[in-house]
């Protein structure tokens, strides 16, 4: 069965970082997975959307995701940018990266403190907190993506030495904490 | 799909392309590939040894390679192939290289 | 075989790392960008052993490797939209010069206005200048296609220049599973390339394409053509081989999707095909007969294979993301001609500019293709519609 997610963050926090990861997390576990972002003139701040599609079998379509089941947030200031009945499906699942958990009218709401996992295990780049393992990882446990063994070894593809073990902590941390 | 093509013996067809092409594609430089331009001259440029301060620089401007020349030495113009432009009278520091029109 | 998820980008990357090219040089321009980083990387950790030329525009990529393709060498080049067309006077010299050069373009809008995003018209400008033209439709035929390109494009019986078309962002930017081979099954499927029977370096006098008399043009112009007929007979070959040692699906100029049984026909090449494919599916379980034929190379045109498939079918469908002003859509007119008008062609233009389009675009514009055609509606020879449903009345 084709599953549809939709990642939003802002350009700088890694969002499409996080749906690679994510994809390369499904396909250890050998299901298809496509990673889409979508690219404009996406500065640093700025919103930058991407996608996630996972499959038993190999996906067809290379089109942008229009009703996505699942929305990760990067930030919940994200919700105040868009128009939220328009980007997120009111039948979606959500995950927010906030220290408390936004309502969304009646859709279902996670949330992890992202931010707060980053800070405290100094993972912050140019100033930001990177938040795009946590996230990877609690959306892999929410949307049933990927199991936390298959993370772990999905970062291995995209990070090396102190920064994967930084990565790793977070991608633990973030598994557990994710309500 | 059953598709039936065209029996064609590709790798002889191609080898004879490929001297076909090559032959055309390039050329080797060689005198006179466009025949005796010598016969082309309207003027003909003449070297006054006695002005001539053997600076070369004749040769070194000559758009046809026709003028030889070895450093301290006079420079010997290929008539056979000049075709008179008189580039070289031009670039003279000493005006040393008359134009000389030819008789027809 | 290990399968890793790659981007687009990085899969031509890692592809030409493994045919072990031995000059590259590239401008950059988005979204092709990222393929000649990782390559340049790959020089600098000694993972190819390979010159990487910088230079100062695109123009200047192409001569460079024009020059170390007559030398002798396995060369590589990649752009996308304004630098494709910066490049254009040498992309006829190198045909004409039957050079085997690989290069991947990365397809892009043309501006005005500023556009990073695909369409065709970039890589379909080079058509008729002898170069071979793929399309890839996923990020793994990207991989296999760029491979495919230096068996393809070296081929004694070929020797033309090979262009990798990937859709910008869409494959470009992509991350998909790849099945990769090993690196030492590649190097026995693509050995080293054999050396021309002439070869351009310091002490050897010739020149490559001086003035000529004009029959010489015209006689260069039809060993082209000659090629580029043989080209056909040469990717199916390589195709197969390909696929046979790489245990992959079997396509070499055409992919057919249901085709069997088809009554209607749907044609096009590119990353979207797959979004065409699953609205014939949907359309299958509606009732609907549709099948799909995706280009695989737009030039050697498939002539045979689209003749044979559109004669056995009520009615086609080319969507193109690519028009000839003035006249339709590009594989449209190249699909008109081949089957000689004993086909109703129907022609949609969509996509450009990098429009989003998904199977559910697709399946509306199948869905009213079949149904004018069998109200009857259908019934000139061949016309064109385009395809913008946020404008009133389209």
């Amino acid at each position: 069965m084709l599953r549809e997610l939709l990642i939003l963050s802002r350009g700088g926090q890694g969002g499409v970082t996080a749906s690679r990861i994510l994809a390369s997390a499904a396909a250890l576990e050998g299901r298809w997975a496509q990673a889409i972002p979508e690219f404009g003139a996406e500065r640093r701040g700025a919103i930058v959307r991407s996608y996630l599609r996972l499959s038993d079998k190999r996906i067809l379509r290379h089109s942008s995701v229009r009703r996505p089941e699942g929305v990760v947030v990067f930030s919940s200031r994200i919700l105040e940018l868009i128009d939220v009945d328009k980007v997120i499906p009111v039948d979606s699942t959500v995950l927010v990266n906030s220290s408390v958990r936004p309502r969304l009218g009646g859709r279902v709401v996670y949330s992890v403190d992202a931010t707060g996992i980053a800070l405290k295990l100094g993972l912050v780049i140019a100033g930001w907190p990177v938040v795009n393992t946590a996230m990877a990882s609690a959306a892999a446990r929410v949307f049933n993506i990927a199991s936390l063994d298959s993370i772990v070894g999905a970062l291995g593809e995209y990070f090396r030495g102190k920064l994967l073990e930084v990565n790793v902590e977070a991608a633990k941390i973030a598994w557990g904490e994710v309500a | 799909m059953g598709l039936v093509y065209e029996p064609v013996d590709l790798e002889r067809e191609a080898f004879e392309d490929l001297r076909g092409f090559i032959e055309k594609l390039l050329s080797k430089p060689a005198p006179g590939s466009a025949g005796r331009t010598g016969a082309w001259r309207l003027y003909r440029p003449a070297v006054d040894a006695g002005r001539c301060i053997k600076c070369g620089i004749c040769w070194l401007y000559c758009p046809d390679d026709v003028i030889s020349w070895a450093p301290k030495g006079l420079p010997i113009i290929d008539y056979s192939y000049c075709k008179g432009c008189g580039i070289c009278s031009s670039v003279c520091p000493v005006k040393a290289i008359d134009m000389v029109l030819e008789g027809e | 075989m290990k399968v890793k998820v790659l981007m687009g980008n990085t899969a031509v990357a890692e592809a030409v790392r493994m045919a072990d090219v031995d000059v590259v040089s590239a401008y950059p321009i988005t979204p092709q960008t990222i393929i000649v980083e990782r390559i340049a990387d790959m020089v600098e950790r000694g993972e190819l052993k390979a010159r990487y030329v910088r230079v100062e525009s695109e123009h200047s990529a192409l001569a460079v490797v024009y020059g170390a393709s007559a030398s002798g060498a396995r060369v590589f080049t990649a752009t996308s939209s304004h630098g494709l067309l910066y490049m254009y006077e040498m992309l006829w010299w190198v045909a004409n010069s039957r050079l085997p050069i690989v290069m991947a373009v990365v397809t892009r809008a043309i501006g005005p206005p500023w556009n990073i995003h695909s369409d065709h018209q970039d890589a379909l400008t080079v058509r008729d200048a002898g170069w071979i033209i793929g399309f890839a439709s996923s990020v793994e035929e990207a991989f296999d296609m760029t491979l495919q390109a230096y068996r393809v494009g070296e081929d004694r019986r070929v020797l033309l220049p090979v262009m990798v078309s990937l859709d910008g962002f869409t494959l470009s930017h992509t991350s998909e599973p790849v099945r990769l081979p090993e690196e030492s099954e590649v190097r026995e499927w693509l050995p080293p390339r054999e050396p021309l029977p002439f070869k351009l370096e310091p002490g050897s006098y010739f020149s490559v394409g001086n003035l000529g008399p004009d029959e010489v043009t015209m006689e260069l112009r039809w060993y082209v053509w000659r090629a580029m007929e043989r080209a056909k007979h040469v990717i199916r070959e390589v195709s197969v081989d390909y696929a046979r040692r790489f245990d992959r699906s079997t396509h070499s100029l055409v992919e057919e999707f249901k085709t069997g049984d088809a009554r209607y026909l749907v044609v096009l090449a590119g990353a979207w095909s797959g979004d065409a494919m699953e609205a014939a599916d949907m359309l299958r379980d509606e009732g609907y007969p549709v099948g799909v034929a995706r280009l695989r190379y737009i030039r050697p045109f498939p002539a045979e294979e689209l003749r044979e498939l559109a004669t056995s079918v009520r009615a086609v469908l080319v969507i193109d993301r690519a028009v000839s002003m003035g006249h339709m859509g590009v594989i449209a007119g190249d699909l008109v001609a081949t089957t000689r008008g004993k086909v109703v062609v129907k022609n949609i233009i969509a996509g450009l500019g990098g429009v989003d389009m998904g199977p559910e675009d697709f399946k509306s514009i199948i869905k009213g293709f079949v149904e004018e055609y069998e109200s009857g509606a259908l019934d000139s020879w061949f016309y064109t519609e385009w395809y913008m449903p946020w404008v009133r009345g389209r």
